[in-house]
Parts: C-alpha cells; sequence; structure tokens
C-alpha cells in the first residue's frame, strides 16, 4: 500500500497515461484478435485462467513460501463442482453465481485438508505430499464412476452449462450496443474482470497485516511463531485462500469448455502453473501474470508459426511443433537459471533472498 | 492517536497488570523445570523467579541450559515436567504465539531477523500479536483496517527510534551491522508490548561501546516497565546491570542472588574453572 501511494506520487501523470494504454489495450484486443483468428481470443481466455491459477499460486508460494506441486487439484475441484451442478450429470442445473462461490469453498475445505496434515513440513517433503495429494485428487476422479457414478470416470462429464444470466448467455453470439459479441468475447470480458478482481486480492492480501505474518513465517518460521503469529493459522488461511481462487478458475474453466475429464488435471499442469510463477517472479504479483501470459500464449504462438515457417523454408515439416516447444522450454529454463534466477519480474524480497550476502 | 500508543516502550497492557502488582508478587514464576534430550538432562527440576521491573541475568558455562530454558519460557520447548507462571497464569504447555500473546518476548542468540525484510517490516511484523485486522479487513481496507496499518507502521518507527536505528527504517535487514541487528531484534520484541523480555547473549559480538549504549537501553527498557531476563557471557555487563544473577550448571541452578555473591561463591567458580580450582568432587 505505501510502496504504492509512493510509485503514485513520483509521477501520477505517467502512471495514470500507463494504466488508460493498458485498459484500453485490453478492452480492444478481443476483436483486434478476432480479426487475427477467433482461435486467439478462446486461447487468451485459457492464458488469463491460467493468470487466476498462477496468481492461486502465487499465495501459497509466493508469500508464504509453501512450495505446492499439487496445486491442480483445487483446479479440478472447482470445476467438478461446476460440472455436477451444472449439467445431466446429476439433473442439476444452478446458476453459476451460486456454483462459483460453492466451488471457491469446496476448493477451500479441500485446501485446509492439505494444508492441516502437512504444517510441519517444508521445502522437500511438503512438494512431494502436496505432489501426492494432486495425484491422489485426479485418481479419485478417475475411478469415481463405481460403485456410484459421481465423476463419470475417464470419460468426463458431457453437457456442462455455460454461464447464464436469465436469458444472457455467455456461450451464444449476440449484439450489445450494436457490437458482435461472439461468445468467446463474452467470457473474456467477464474473465478479465475476475482477474482484476484477484488481482486486487492478491495486491491488498500482499500489503496487509496477513501478507506480514505470510512473509514472516516464510523468512523463518521459529522467529515468526515466537513473535506471536499463529503459524498454524496463517499457513492455513494461505492454503485456503490459493485454494479457493483455483476453485473459482476451475469452475470457470468447466462453464467456457463445456466438458471436463481427469485428463486436464494431471501433474503437468500443476508444474505448468508453477512454472508460471517461478518464471515471473515469486511472489511478484505482476511478474506472476507476466509469466502466466508468457507460457500459455508461446506454445500457441509456436503451434501456429512453426509448420508454416517450416514448409517455407525446407518445402516439408522437420521437427514437430510439440517437439520445438520443449526444446525452448527447456532452453528458457537454463537461461532464467543463469541470467535471472528470481524471475523475470523479482519481488524485491526474493531478489535479495537469491543474490547471497552481496550488498544491492 | 492516543498517548498510549506514543510511548514506544510502554509494557503490556493496562488489563494485564492485575492485582500481582500491588501485592509485589513476582512476575515470572517458575516450578521445577525439567527437560531432557536423549541422554542429557538439559534442565534438571529449575525454580526460580523473577520480581516486576527486574533485571535479571542469567549466566553458566556452555551447555549449562541458558538457551533451552529460554526456549521453554518461550514455548518452543515443552518441559518434560515443572511449570511456570506469569502475572499467576500459568504459562506452561500453550504454543509460543500465545505465550507471546501473553507477554514473553525474545531475542534469538544466532539472531534470527526476518533477514530479506526491511528494517521496519520487521518491528511491523513484531505489532502482529497486538493487532487484528484479518482477511477482510485486508480486502475491504476498511477505515478501522487503515487506522491500525497506520499505527502499526507509527508504532514501528517509534521503536526505531527508542533503540536508535530509525534511519535505518528502509534497509535490508540483513544487511545491517550486527550490532544494529541485535538492537533490531529488541525492538522487534518490544513491539510484541512484552511484560518480560528474554535477551539471548544480546551483547555477543559487539564492541565496547555498542555494549555500553545496550546497557544505557536496557536500562530504559526496565525504567518504563518491563521485565527483563537476561543471558550474557559479558561479565561486565551483567554485573553492572543485573538486580540477581542466576547460575545454571549441567542444567541445575547453583546460585541465585545479587552480582556481588554470585560472583564469589564457590561453586560458582568452580563450575567455571573446572574442579581443580574449588573443592574436588562435586555433590553433582
Amino acid at each position: 500500500m505505501m510502496a504504492w501511494r509512493a510509485d503514485l506520487k513520483r509521477s501520477p501523470a505517467a502512471r495514470w497515461v500507463g494504466i488508460a494504454l493498458i485498459a484500453a489495450t485490453l478492452l480492444v484486443l478481443p476483436f483486434a484478435l478476432t480479426s487475427v483468428g477467433t482461435a486467439w481470443v478462446r486461447i487468451t481466455n485459457f492464458a488469463i485462467l491460467y493468470i487466476l491459477l498462477a496468481l492461486g499460486l502465487n499465495i501459497v508460494v509466493g508469500f508464504a513460501g509453501l512450495l505446492d506441486l499439487g496445486y491442480i487439484a483445487f483446479y479440478a475441484v472447482g470445476a467438478y463442482t461446476y460440472a455436477l451442478l451444472a449439467s445431466p450429470q446429476f439433473g442439476l442445473h444452478l446458476p453459476f453465481w451460486v456454483i462459483l462461490p460453492i466451488g471457491a469453498c469446496v476448493a477451500c475445505l479441500f485446501g485446509v485438508l492439505l494444508g492441516a496434515p502437512t504444517l510441519k513440513l517444508r521445502g522437500d517433503y511438503l512438494a512431494i505430499v502436496t505432489l501426492g495429494f494432486g495425484e491422489i485428487i485426479r485418481i479419485f476422479l478417475n475411478n469415481l464412476s463405481q460403485p456410484i457414478n459421481i465423476t463419470n470416470g475417464p470419460r468426463g462429464i458431457n453437457g456442462i452449462d455455460p454461464f447464464r444470466i436469465g436469458s444472457f448467455s455467455f456461450s451464444q453470439r449476440g449484439e450489445i450496443l450494436g457490437l458482435d459479441f461472439s461468445g468467446p468475447i463474452k467470457y473474456y470480458y467477464l474473465l478479465l474482470a475476475v482477474m482484476l478482481v484477484v488481482i486486487v486480492i492478491n495486491l491488498r492480501l500482499r500489503d496487509s497485516r496477513i501478507g506480514r505474518a505470510w512473509e514472516a513465517i516464510r523468512e523463518d518460521e521459529v522467529a515468526a511463531r515466537a513473535m506471536g503469529i499463529d503459524t498454524t493459522r496463517i499457513k492455513l488461511l494461505a492454503f485456503a485462500m490459493g485454494a479457493s481462487f483455483g476453485g473459482i478458475a476451475g469452475g470457470m474453466f468447466s462453464a467456457i469448455q463445456g466438458f471436463i475429464s481427469p485428463v486436464s488435471f494431471v501433474l503437468v499442469e500443476s508444474v505448468m502453473v508453477l512454472s508460471m510463477v517461478v518464471l515471473g517472479g515469486m511472489g511478484n504479483i505482476w511478474g506472476v501474470v507476466i509469466g502466466a501470459v508468457l507460457l500459455s500464449f508461446v506454445p500457441e504462438v509456436l503451434r501456429y508459426t512453426v509448420e508454416p515457417l517450416q514448409r517455407g523454408l525446407f518445402g516439408r515439416m522437420l521437427i514437430e511443433p510439440e517437439v520445438i516447444r520443449m526444446l525452448l522450454f527447456g532452453l528458457a529454463l537454463v537461461l532464467m537459471m543463469l541470467y535471472r534466477p528470481a524471475g523475470l519480474l523479482p519481488s524485491a524480497v526474493r531478489r535479495r533472498e537469491l543474490s547471497g550476502n552481496s550488498k544491492q | 492517536m492516543t498517548s498510549a500508543d506514543e510511548k514506544p516502550a510502554s509494557s503490556a497492557s493496562g488489563a494485564a497488570r492485575t492485582a500481582g502488582d500491588a501485592a509485589g508478587a513476582p512476575l515470572l514464576a517458575c516450578r521445577a523445570l525439567s527437560k531432557r534430550f536423549g541422554g542429557i538432562q538439559a534442565l534438571a527440576g529449575v525454580d526460580f523467579s523473577i520480581p516486576r521491573c527486574a533485571i535479571h541475568g542469567l549466566i553458566g558455562p556452555n551447555g549449562a541450559g541458558k538457551t533451552t530454558l529460554f526456549n521453554i519460557l518461550t514455548g518452543l520447548y515443552q518441559p518434560d515436567s515443572g511449570g511456570f507462571m506469569l502475572d499467576g497464569r500459568t504459562l506452561s504447555g500453550l504454543p509460543p504465539d500465545r505465550i507471546a500473546a501473553r507477554g514473553v518476548a525474545r531475542t534469538f542468540q544466532n539472531i534470527r531477523l526476518f533477514g530479506n525484510l526491511s528494517v521496519l517490516d520487521n518491528v511491523m511484523i513484531g505489532r502482529h500479536v497486538r493487532t487484528r485486522a484479518g482477511v477482510f479487513g485486508a480486502l475491504l481496507r476498511n477505515r478501522a483496517t487503515r487506522d491500525e496499518e497506520r499505527q502499526i507502521h507509527a508504532r514501528a518507527l517509534a521503536l526505531l527510534e527508542y533503540v536508535g536505528i530509525a534511519s535505518r527504517a528502509g534497509e535490508v535487514a540483513r544487511h545491517l551491522p550486527y550490532g544494529d541487528q541485535r538492537r533490531l531484534e529488541i525492538a522487534r520484541a518490544l513491539a510484541t508490548d512484552p511484560q518480560l523480555l528474554a535477551l539471548d547473549e544480546p551483547a555477543a559480538g559487539m564492541n565496547r561501546t555498542e555494549s555500553a549504549a545496550l546497557r544505557k537501553l536496557l536500562e530504559r527498557i526496565r525504567a518504563a516497565g518491563t521485565t527483563i531476563f537476561l543471558i550474557e557471557h559479558d561479565v561486565r555487563l551483567v554485573m553492572g546491570l543485573c538486580d540477581r544473577v542466576m547460575v545454571l550448571d549441567y542444567g541445575r541452578k547453583i546460585a541465585d542472588g545479587a552480582p556481588r555473591e554470585v560472583q564469589s561463591d564457590a561453586r560458582v567458580i568452580e563450575a567455571y574453572l573446572g574442579a581443580g580450582a574449588g573443592a574436588a568432587g562435586g555433590a553433582r
């Protein structure tokens, strides 16, 4: 809060111009993308979902310093909560503004369920338990088709309701104020709004008494306890908050996709979200956003450019886009470790942590 | 802001100061504290009490159980037997954060600051236990939360001023010189409004000037009404500053009295200089 205000004071005009430019870009973006190809709006929507996930995980990993390798489980819990309450699976069709909070609460509960037994663990040990937790959730979803069919097993759940307010459906093309809004574009604006709310929540948590307590625990848990911080509660709070954001993102994923199956919630997804947080800069909200945008867009850009490029150059395809993606991913990892170990846009604190004892 | 908020080292809230005050009952009373780690008896039935507003020294050879005693008093270890009371209320068995809330704060022998955070943040974190804003306060940032944040900020600055490192508020804690880190730890502990401030070798690594400044600081803290329990190897500091000194050796209390008495106690001399210095074959 204080730092933010200080920034504002430094050059308020420049800052507001910057904010206005970004806002304008974000507002026009889907229409610009539609002219390139409708798929890009959808890709952008998924990128925003990843931003939501990365911001949620940032609370656990970046703020509280608890390494969570099973974060995608909360996404799954949110997604399945939405799917079960708004699909032909049980014949339930609750409105989305009812289900999303329920999904957030259920995910939050799972967050506490994961947090409670792992309170005494840190670092590698915590990472392994959370990794196991993520897999357990996925395996459960895969097998909960017997004896009572709840999740429909590996076949997944189909025909999930889109977001709907009265007769206004987010999945159908419609005209608003004379502009043609496709389904993905409507979702884009909804996601954008949710993202802004989540960013504000993150910023406010960071600059609060709770945020300071998380930092204290990350820095030195024993000292934090001796200073009167109830580390049990504060850690559970981090897990619960992070999980809730995962749950909300999951619910939105369900609705946008219309179909979910356990395949969407594999370990690689957890690793992906964690990579976004680390690439961007743990603990730095804007860094995390940038990390999520990069890691969700670059593979898509490759998919659309690698093939035509190779055909143009060599007349045929030599290397699959997927292979190039992994190659670049590896290269990026190595370069990051060498040149920016604290992330693209590291938080001041993390930069200090990784810079050893050298003075700034 | 009220004037009470301005007072940098005001000791615990008025409500916590109850009947015991007038009666002259000790602030801290420990009874038969014992702690064993495997085959080592770190503490063996230690009894003692600390009167209000005292500066109570704790000395003893390395491995005598001094830090173990501190760890028990702050809830980091649970005693195997025995217990302790602060201000007439039993604290043994409570977790560290509850004990801090009841008014015991400490510093660590091997400084444990939140090293990568700013000096100011370190002290602000110390206010955690005396403030209330939760998630909803943080999200809504309502008036009460904003006022509380302002008070935390002001109080933290005042405490930095009080220990004499206000000019370094914006620096990274672990970049401070050693003596200032010790001061910062004291400021952070004071931020919890302790009744009892437990200092584990605060003068370790300090030069003579720093040590003299520390002594002045501790005297001011005591004058403001905070009781101090002090582990220290700097004999000059202990003898000059403490009202009473207690000596531990192999987990047992072997002396407890005015600095001068303790200094000339045969058992203490023996503990420090070895059996050869006194009569051979001690009671241990």
